[in-house]
Order: C-alpha cells, then structure tokens, then sequence
C-alpha cells in the first residue's frame, strides 16, 4: 500500500518544504536588519500585482518550464541531464543562425524555423555525452556538466570571431531582422486605452513553452516511447527482459531532453534580446534541476514550479531595487527554495508519512 | 518437565498499518527440532527477526530458560545463547574460515590470540558435530554447503544453545540438505534446540518434534510433528484445503518445437556458464531443468529469452534464431513466439513502479492492437487488464494498484496472465512459484498444465526440485553449464535427480521406477 495519499505527495510536501523556506528566508532577511514582512510584500507587489511584474514572471518561468521539462524527461530514462544550461547555449546559436541567415517573411514561421533550429542545437549537444553514457558509460552527470563549460567556450569564440558585426565593441551578434520579431505580451494584450504588461519581456515563446508541457506530458504518458522509456528508468534489467534497448533509450531520452533546453533560447534570444548574447542563459538551465525536483518531473508540476521560481526570480529583483537586501541575498532565498524543495525532501517527507499511517491505524 | 529453552509470550510487531505478528507465543523445549512454516508474509522472519535483536516487538514477552530476557540488539541475542544463520549469509567472502569465525568476537586488539583459540575451539566442534571445515580455506572457494558450516560454526563459536535456521535448504543440494541435517540431529543429541523456518513441508515432517504454524501474522497452531500430515499442515497454512500435487494427464508430445544444438553462454565476467548443451522441447510437453541455483540454467533462459548473447544454433518451429546481435532481443522473441515468465518477476517481469495495467502489455507495448494511432489505447489495455486479472484471480483485482503493492503470488499471476494469454508456441518459465503462496502455487501450476493441454512447448526451469518432479513430463538434470542427464519425470525420484545435480552422472543405485512419489529418504552418499 502507498505510505500517503497521492495528493499529499503532490501538494502538501511541497507546500510545506515551501513554507520552511520562506521561514528560514524570513531569518535571515531578519539577521540583516530588514523586514521579512515588508520584504514579502515588496516582492509580491512586484511580481504579481502589476501586469509588468506578471510579465517578467512568466517571462522567467518560459525559460524553467523548458529547461525543467529537459530535466524531467531526461530523469524519467534515470539520467541526469546537468547540461541544460550548455544545451541552452548552444540552442541559442541555433535560433541565431535561423534567424539571421533565413529570411523570414512572417514571426510565426520564424519562431517555427527558430524553434527547430535551437531544438536541433540543442539534442545534438546532449548526443555526445548520450553517447558516451550509453555505449561507454562514462557518467552522464560528469560529461554533461563538462560539456557547459565547452558550450560556453564555443559561444564565447562564436560571438567574438565569427558573429560579431564589423566594428562591433560587444561579444554579441547582429541585431535579428525585424520580421523575426515576436509579439510581447504587451503587443498581444494590450489595448488604445489599457497598456498591459509595459515593457515586460514575457512574449508568445510562453504558449510555446506550454505546448511542450502538453507535448511531454502525452509523449511520457500517452506513447509507447514514453512507455519505454519510463520502463527503461525504473529497471534496466526489466527493460532487457522487455526487448527496449538501454542504447536507443538513453539516445532518444537525451536527445528529446537537449532539444527542449535548446528551445529555452527561442524566448531569450529571440523573444528578448534579438540577438545573441553571451550568458543568456543566465543559469536557467540548473534552475531546471530545481523545477523538475519540486514538480516531481510531471509537466504539470513543472509548470508550477516554473511559474514559482519566475516569481522568485522577479521578486527577488524587486527587492535589490527597492531595499538595501543585497543582490546576493536573493541567491541565498533562490537557494533555500531549492534546498527545501529539492533535496531536503526527505526530511518532510518521513515524518509525514508517519502521520499519514498513524492516522490510518487509527481509523482502521 | 525442564523450563523451555526459549518461551514467546504475545509478541505482537505492527509495520504501520500491516500486523506482521498478532500475539504470538510459543514455547520450545531443549533438544529439540521446532519448526515454523508458513507462507511468504505470514509473519515467520520478523517473529525470528524480533527474537535475534533486530526489531523491537510492539508487546510480549521472551523468556530464554524461564528467565524473563530483554533482547533490544544481535549483542543481546548472542549474549542470550541464540545463534541465527541466515538465508542470505553473512560472511566476508575473502576471508579465510578462522578469520570470519572470530569477526566480531576477537577478544583484543591483536588478532593472533583470536586466531590461535579459535582454532583449538574449532578442532574441538568439528570433532563434537561432525562439523568438518578447513580453516584456512578462504570462503570463496568453499561451496554453498560448506559457507553454510561456517555460518552454524559461527554460532557455536559465541556459545549458541539455540539455533535459528531461516530456509536453510533453498540453495542446498538435496545431498547437502541431507547432511545438514544430520549436523542437525547431532546438535540436537547434545542438548542444543533447533528453530527451523521453512516453506517445505517434507523437511518439517521428516526432521522436526513439533511444528508451528503461521499465518497472517497469527500462530494458528502448534502440533507434535508425529501427529500431523502434509494435508493438514498445508492446510492450517493456507485456511483451505490444497492440492499438493498436480492433476494432469500424461502428455501427448507432438512436434519438435524448440531445438537446442551445441548452446554456449559466457557470462559478462567472461566465465563460460553453459558449456555446449543440446536439447528439445515438443509441443505438448512440459520440460523441466532441475539443478542447484547457477549451474547455467538461468543463462539458458536468458539466452532464450533475448537478454543475453549465446553460440550454437537455436531452431524455433524449424526455423533458426540468432543468438546475438539486433535480432535477438526480446521483441524478436516474442515474435518468434515465445513468451517468457522470468526467474526474477521484480527485476525483469514487472516494473514495479507501474501500475497493475501498465505492467499486462510490458514486453508486448509495440503490439498494433494496443496502439491508438499514434499514442497507445490506454483505456483499451486497462479495460483488458481489468479482465485478465478476473480470469487469473489476482487480488486485489484493482488494475491502478502499482505492482510492487500486490503479494509475491499475485504478482506472479499478472506475468502469467500476460505471457500465456499471448498463445505462444513456447513458454519459457523460470522458478515460477519462488515466493509464492501455497494457495497461488495450485493455481499457476494448472495455468501451466492447462497451456500443456492446449499443445503448447514449456520449457521450465525451478531449483524446487518437487515442483519439477510434479509439474514436469521430461526433466533435464544441469550442472557446471552442462546437462548431466534426462529422465522420464514418471520413471526418476529425487535421490536420483540429487545426485545429477551434483554432477553424479552413475544412478544406478538409487534409480527406480515407482512413480517419482519417494519421499522417504534414506542414506545418501556423503559428498559424492
């Protein structure tokens, strides 16, 4: 029998580990001499009372909903995927390309062809540490980590030897073509009269991000790749006895795993800055590892927890605006989500189950 | 009449909401042979886990010579007098005998006094029980039999007066379970009292005084063994009355449909595990492989199978196999026809993680009638699943319940179903009721026999060598990789398989033809 009933796993482990943060983020904006209350409503305010904020949040959590289904996918095949951020990278050199080299007339097909192109980028860098795990077994872990700072290294030569416009100062590419343009949510929603969303970066790439969510969701639970790789993640030995090949598996999980952090870029590249910058990434790409353990890697799941690491993103940017809480101090916040949410789990997790067969003991 | 050796008084042990003991007492004399049966789960190794220290039982009391005794740690046990040997034995593989036997209980900081006692102690207990082992041999290279000395040994070693074996016969060859016994029987004359556990019911009637039976947790009796039968000991195990035997008809062999030529299987540390053996399997005949736990009977399945590579040729329905590469993994056997119950149901036939549905297509997910274009007809193989679990009887039939959350039988039930409901040409099936119920091994031996009947190949491979003798039409005998001989399972009984599985291949002393019903057991030669 489960030691819980599902919906405590999936609501109240995380609410709780959530409110332990908070509580602990609490102490330490009180140990600088601030007011955790004040700081709370600062960051509320600026990311959820106002369009703009709503607007930087959800801009955020595009970038952690893909790179959080990147992580998701690939932990369903019992492979962590550490290289969403060098897999990001490299997907921005794809939209890049597609969009400085392929006139398009329209965004729509653009943001199609930029899609393919960061996907592509993407999944053939997570091909080589897939490679390496399936047919060696060289860590997967260690060789996709070592593959961010090679994704930084080739972007770093990219932008300054290759992409750089002629007299340029900056290692940045030219500016993307105007008919690449996404609309912002402030081009889609706002109206004459009502100005929504005013200079937020949030554009159309966030329904992008939520179709892969609905696309993950059916490819995990509705194929019979999904099956398989699922099957793969929870007993290798079972999956031989099954006939599903470990290599292909691995390969596959991989590769659907690098495209969907590729396509991170598509909202930051395209959506954003419009062109390629260095570190755009902005290290969304382990925030992923973070999302993928707090929605315990169901895209739903994910998606909520994107949405909740935007908020913290943004207001945490609220706060080094508006109060003498040190940029730094948000990171430690941001990490004590993480730490709470992703690996104490456990300690939320035991004693709750406890009570949950306590509770039943005394029922029964 | 002396104190008891041992006394449980209401020992009761809950694991959140699950009972594993319900008040449980029970009283063994000194010098005795007590057994405990009863089926998986029924509570036997937690009421032996709680009497050697390892879990602290809710309520009751022990009472060690009619002396109240706390017993919160193994040290305490030890301390006692109880000596456990495990079924899974714990002891240092690259240490010598001398070395294991003092693990634990060196008497100071330097090892060479230990050593030298010990060795005195041991020339003495192989002398008193007839407990002969090398000291310094390495465990290593000792056989199951002899690690198994070591771990009784171990026991006597810290002054053990009471002995508790959990299953000790599973991984013994019938010759060596026999010697074990007599080491039994010699513990026993010198005073000492023996705690059996056991699934089987032939060791309970032949070497035990009195026997306990559990089940869900309860002790439902305590009996002398003189004054009971099999029938009514399953029967107390079980709450029904059972089969023991299987109701079939002879078979009616057809044609060839599995053919096996010169099969060679090297393991993945390089170590060859089947060393070139023939063999065939006809449509309507059950084949069985007896033999003790890996002499390559295992290798043989996987190689079948589709998970491991082999060399030799393999003919289906006349038609040949390859043995490595692309073509030969467990989808291409399965088109081949050949359906597969695995040794290890919870590594290999289920993912224990998905749920009772999902598990019914595993192995079978690319079939064209599961899938719904391009996603799978979820709704279909759950509608399905419901069914099969109501033809196969598997309780709880709740399709959603994942599998790890059904009994070792009911988990069984839901890889039979799948395979044999597939209509192969060939089943292959492996230890098909290892920690299976009594009441559940019935059921899944007629599902066997039925698919017989219906003119089916069974190749079946099970270290229970009851099981072959009752289940099989045809029993090959492996050992060390090769097949040491074949016999008719009407004309063969298991003192002559005992000695095929020991790789004795001259039976004529022991053959005979009286139906493979022998059960009496009398002297078999030592070691061989």
């Amino acid at each position: 029998m489960d030691k819980m009933p599902k919906w405590a796993d999936i609501v109240l482990i995380p609410l709780i580990s959530l409110l332990l943060a908070a509580f602990f983020s609490a102490l330490v904006i009180l140990a600088i001499g601030e007011n955790p209350i004040e700081a709370l409503k600062l960051m509320v305010d600026g990311a959820l009372m106002r369009s703009s904020g709503w607007g930087y949040t959800l801009y955020y959590a595009t970038n952690f909903i893909f790179t959080g289904l990147a992580v998701s996918v690939a932990f369903h095949a019992r492979l962590f995927n550490i290289g969403g951020e060098g897999q990001a990278m490299l997907g921005g050199l794809g939209v890049a390309l597609c969009c400085l080299y392929v006139p398009w007339p329209h965004w729509s097909l653009a943001i199609l062809g930029a899609s393919v192109g960061a996907a592509l980028f993407g999944a053939l860098w997570a091909l080589i540490p897939a490679y390496l795990q399936a047919k060696r077994g060289s860590h997967i872990v260690i060789t996709t980590i070592m593959f961010n700072f090679i994704a930084a290294a080739i972007l770093n030569y990219v932008l300054v030897e290759l992409l750089r416009p002629v007299g340029a100062m900056d290692p940045a590419s030219a500016k993307f073509p105007d008919a690449t343009h996404l609309p912002s949510f402030q081009d889609m929603f706002s109206t004459e009269t009502n100005k929504m969303f005013r200079g937020a970066p949030a554009n159309v790439t966030f329904f992008l991000a939520l179709a892969a969510s609905v696309f993950v969701w059916l490819l995990m639970w509705r194929t019979k790749l999904g099956y398989q790789i699922r099957a793969f993640g929870h007993s290798e030995s079972g999956a031989l006895y099954a006939g599903i090949s470990p290599v292909r598996i691995t390969v596959i999980a991989m590769l659907i795993s690098g495209a969907l952090a590729g396509m991170m870029s598509v909202n930051t590249t395209m959506g954003e800055s419009e062109r390629l910058i260095l570190n755009s990434t902005e290290g969304a790409g382990f925030i992923g590892i973070a999302v993928a353990l707090m929605g315990r890697n169901h895209p739903f799941g994910v998606l909520l927890a994107a949405i909740l690491f935007g908020f913290l993103y943004q207001g945490g940017a609220e706060l080094a605006l508006w109060t003498s809480i040190p940029r730094e101090l948000i990171v430690v916040i941001q990490a004590l989500v993480i730490l709470f949410t992703g690996a104490l789990d456990n300690m939320v997790r035991e004693p709750l189950e406890k009570l949950f067969i306590a509770m039943r003991r005394r029922n029964a | 009449m002396t104190a008891p050796a041992i006394e449980l008084k209401g020992i009761s042990k809950a694991f959140g909401p699950v009972q594993a003991n319900k008040d449980i007492s029970i009283s063994v004399q000194p010098g005795t042979i007590h057994g405990i049966i009863g089926e998986n789960g029924a509570g036997k190794s937690t009421l032996m886990s709680i009497l050697y220290g390892f879990y602290k039982a809710d309520a009751g009391e022990i009472f060690i010579k009619g002396q109240k005794t706390l017993i919160p740690d193994s040290q305490a046990a030890i301390r006692a007098g109880i000596g456990m040997v495990f079924q899974h034995f714990k002891l240092v593989e690259n240490f010598t005998v001398l070395e294991n036997i003092i693990l634990g209980a060196e008497d100071g900081a330097m090892l060479n006094s230990s050593l030298g006692n010990a060795r005195k102690e041991l020339k003495h207990l192989a002398e008193e029980y007839g407990l002969n082992v090398n000291p310094d041999e390495v465990i290593e290279n000792l056989s199951v039999g002899h690690q198994q000395r070591v771990e009784i040994l171990k026991a006597l070693y810290r002054k053990a007066e009471i002995l508790i074996l959990d299953e000790p016969t599973g991984v013994l060859t019938p010759a060596e379970a026999d010697q074990l016994f007599r080491i039994l029987d010699r513990l026993r004359e010198e005073g000492k009292t023996i705690i059996l556990i056991t699934h089987k019911l032939r060791e309970i009637m032949e070497y035990t005084d009195t026997v306990s039976v559990m089940r869900r947790g309860e002790m439902t009796a305590t009996v002398k063994t003189s004054e009971t039968s099999p029938e009514h000991l399953a029967e107390l195990m079980v709450g029904r009355k059972v089969l023991l035997r299987v109701d079939k008809k002879p078979a009616e062999p057809g044609a060839t449909v599995l053919d096996i030529k010169g099969l060679r299987v090297v393991d993945e540390a390089g170590v060859e595990r089947v060393k070139g053996i023939d063999l065939t399997v006809r449509a309507g005949e059950i084949v069985g492989i007896a033999g003790v736990a890996g002499n390559g009977q295992s290798e043989l399945l996987e190689v079948l199978g589709g998970f491991a590579d082999g060399t030799g040729t393999i003919t289906m329905n006349g038609a040949e196999i390859p043995l490595s590469g692309h073509g030969a993994d467990g989808q291409a056997r399965r088109a081949a026809g050949i359906s597969h119950v695995p040794e290890d149901r919870q590594r290999e036939g289920l993912i224990m993680e998905f749920a009772a549905w999902e598990n019914t297509v595993f192995g079978y997910h690319h079939s064209p009638e599961i899938q719904n274009g391009l996603l799978m007809d979820n709704k279909g193989i759950y509608t399905e699943a419901e069914a099969k679990m109501q033809r196969f009887d598997v309780r709880p039939p709740d399709p959603k319940l994942a599998a790890k959350n059904f009994s070792g039988g009911n988990q069984q039930k839901i890889v039979l179903a799948r395979e044999i409901e597939r209509n192969p040409d060939l089943l292959l099936i492996g230890q098909p009721t290892r920690g299976v119920d009594i009441g559940a091994i019935e059921f899944i031996h007629q599902q066997v026999v039925n698919l017989r009947d219906q003119g089916k190949a069974i190749l079946l491979v099970s270290v229970e060598l009851e099981e072959i003798l009752s289940l099989a039409d045809r029993v090959v005998v492996m050992f060390d990789g090769h097949i040491t001989g074949e016999r008719d399972a009407a004309q063969t009984n298991e003192k002559e398989l005992g000695l095929l599985m020991a790789g004795i291949t001259d039976t004529s002393a022991v053959a005979n033809g009286n139906g493979g019903n022998d059960t009496t057991q009398q002297e078999v030669p030592a070691d061989g």
